[in-house]
């Protein structure tokens, strides 16, 4: 067994910090996270994500994120982008990871590797409206973590229960989320 | 003074009463009043008979091992306020505690009390914690909390949605499945545990092993632990472990946490594997925990083999929604625990969320004690069994501080 400290590049002592400094000041937990989209042709849009309000203050990054979504030609597109289904699963696939990490280096666990394959089922004759009972959305998620760490099968399983329990994204697609949408 | 003659007033009575510390207990009702009026006629307490161990008075019949029904809890700490002579003032109700220059003035509906120090063992559970949700269930369906629950009859024919699946929800689901009424479980966080392990009962495995005493200032996020819910136990005769599998054995249906009603129907969350992954793991380092106990203290041949349970099973896709109008739901039990009741108390010393703040019992304002919450002190705090080292603990500090003042102020 290795003698050097557990490093999966994650700064634990910086976010037990900030859970201290806001408990205190639950104020400056109120964060907003945002996006801008714009039609580009057909299916496609292109969206950018750039500045975010946190700890009492307007935070702006040095660059600007950029996200191509269109449909497959399948779907008679043109395939300029992943389809904002497949973002919600890398959505939900990248906050998985990052628990995993997170935890992992809290618990003082070495990650080696870290996969994750995510499949959503969909019947379509819900969104092209052909049948009322069929839902729009998916009809469920499976995700499966390949780990290698050093630690013991239970061990691995309680970083990815875990990391389920205290993600944004897997709270967001299991739980309701009131979405208004406002026009000109 | 003390607020409260449960066992947690009753365990302070007699710790002043030994120290010659000048008390009196305060009941709204009578002794053990909560365990009168509060409690379902099939109730039995979690833990066996011989971990009721209260100062100087502890279980003495011919089932060690079984699980008092409440007329047994009742006659048990009527028993132990008689042994000890406790001065309690029943049939009277705290309406307001406030604090002045000689400690504390306690209005009550059989006047006034004035006290140097105040011990408030007034429970943990006195309102049920009915989420907001229950607003917008469509007329026509009758919410039950399980403080006004008593008996199957009660409930009318047809379906039972139970919402919580720790200790009460599993206890009042099994029941009113076996009666008839189709039940469906809403399962959030949830602590499974086997009645039974390696041939012992899971709480003399939490007693000897040390689990029960763990202290507030060794666990390292207190605040949560002190809102994990309470172990999904029964303390039936057969001493069988009623788990989510079991209830699924029986037929009832298990959904995801309650956490929406939309145009009358009910959602639930889609996280119902992850609950149940994160209780069967939690469940296996408890076990883990007795495992290393056993071999570290030589009893691995006084108990059975070490073993392990099957996972809880869920269907492939549990059910996300629920329209109320088609599904022949008739009742909601809101299974989802309790909160103590501090309106009376007139002093400041709560936090943001509405909670008292204090370092194991002890308040944020002078001579004043809390009692009976969960991991108030230790583990076991919110036990009948947690009740005597509480007690002590705090007495031992109640007096140092009456001594402090008395000779600062002379009085």
């Amino acid at each position: 067994m290795s003698e050097t400290a557990v490093n999966n590049g994650v700064n634990v002592e910086a976010l037990l910090g900030a859970r201290e400094a806001l408990t205190e000041a639950p104020e400056a937990a109120q964060f907003k996270w945002r996006a801008s989209c714009e039609w580009k042709n057909g299916t496609h849009s292109h969206s950018t994500v750039e500045s975010f309000f946190g700890l009492g203050e307007e935070q702006s990054r040095t660059t600007v994120f950029n996200f191509d979504a269109d449909h497959p030609e399948v779907f008679a597109s043109e395939d300029n982008g992943a389809t904002p289904v497949e973002y919600v699963l890398v959505g939900l696939a990248s906050c998985l990871t990052a628990g995993v990490a997170a935890i992992a280096q809290h618990r003082e666990i070495q990650l080696n590797s870290v996969v994750a394959t995510l499949e959503g089922g969909m019947d379509i004759q819900g969104i092209l409206g052909i049948d009322g009972d069929v839902r729009n959305g998916f009809d469920g998620i499976k995700v499966s973590f390949k780990i290698d760490a050093d630690a013991d099968d239970d061990d691995i399983k309680a970083l990815v229960a875990q990391s389920q329990k205290r993600s944004a994204v897997y709270d967001i697609i299991t739980n309701p989320t009131n979405v208004i949408v406002e026009v000109n | 003074m003390i607020i409260g003659a449960g066992h947690a007033g009753l365990a302070m009575s007699q710790c002043l009463a030994d120290r010659s510390i000048d008390h009196v207990v305060l009941e709204r009702g009578d002794v053990a009043n909560s365990w009168k009026t509060e409690r379902w006629d099939s109730l039995r307490l979690l833990t066996p008979n011989w971990q009721s161990r209260l100062p100087d008075f502890s279980y003495e019949g011919d089932d060690p091992d079984g699980y008092r029904t409440m007329p047994e809890v009742i006659d048990f700490l009527d028993g132990y306020a008689q042994t000890i002579s406790a001065p309690v003032e029943a049939q009277t109700t705290v309406t307001s505690v406030r604090a002045n220059d000689s400690g504390y003035r306690v209005g009550t509906d059989q006047g006034k009390w004035q006290c140097k120090t105040l011990v408030m063992a007034t429970g943990a559970c006195n309102i049920p914690n009915v989420p907001k949700l229950a607003d917008a269930v469509p007329a026509g369906i009758i919410s039950v909390t399980p403080m006004d629950y008593r008996n199957p009859d009660q409930i009318e024919d047809g379906g039972v949605l139970v919402v919580g699946a720790s200790a009460t929800g599993t206890q009042i689901g099994d029941e009113l499945h076996r009666s008839g009424r189709p039940v469906t479980l809403a399962v959030g966080e949830h602590i499974r545990a086997p009645r039974l392990y390696r041939g012992r009962d899971i709480e003399w495995w939490m007693d000897v092993a040390g689990v029960h005493d763990e202290r507030y200032d060794e666990i390292d996020d207190i605040n949560r632990a002190r809102r994990v819910p309470s172990l999904q136990l029964a303390g039936s005769p057969e001493r069988r472990m009623l788990d989510l599998n079991a209830l699924t054995d029986i037929g009832v249906k298990l959904c995801g946490r309650f956490v929406g009603i939309n145009d009358g129907k009910a959602q639930f969350s889609g996280s119902l594997a992850n609950q149940c992954d994160l209780s069967d793991l939690k469940m296996g380092r408890l076990l883990n925990t007795f495992d290393e106990w056993a071999a570290e203290n030589g009893i691995d041949d006084e108990v059975d083999a070490s073993h392990r349970f099957d996972a809880t099973r869920i269907e492939a896709s549990p059910p996300l929604g629920l329209d109320f109008a088609k599904s022949g739901i008739k009742t909601i039990v809101w299974a989802t625990g309790y909160r103590p009741d501090y309106s009376w108390l007139d002093v400041d010393v709560f936090d943001r969320k509405g909670n008292v703040r204090h370092v194991g019992g002890i308040v944020d304002a002078p001579g004043l004690y809390l009692m009976g919450l969960q991991f108030l002190r230790r583990r076991k705090s919110a036990l009948i069994d947690g009740a005597a080292d509480d007690a002590r603990d705090l007495s031992t500090h109640l007096a140092a501080y009456l001594d402090e003042n008395a000779a600062v102020a002379g009085s």
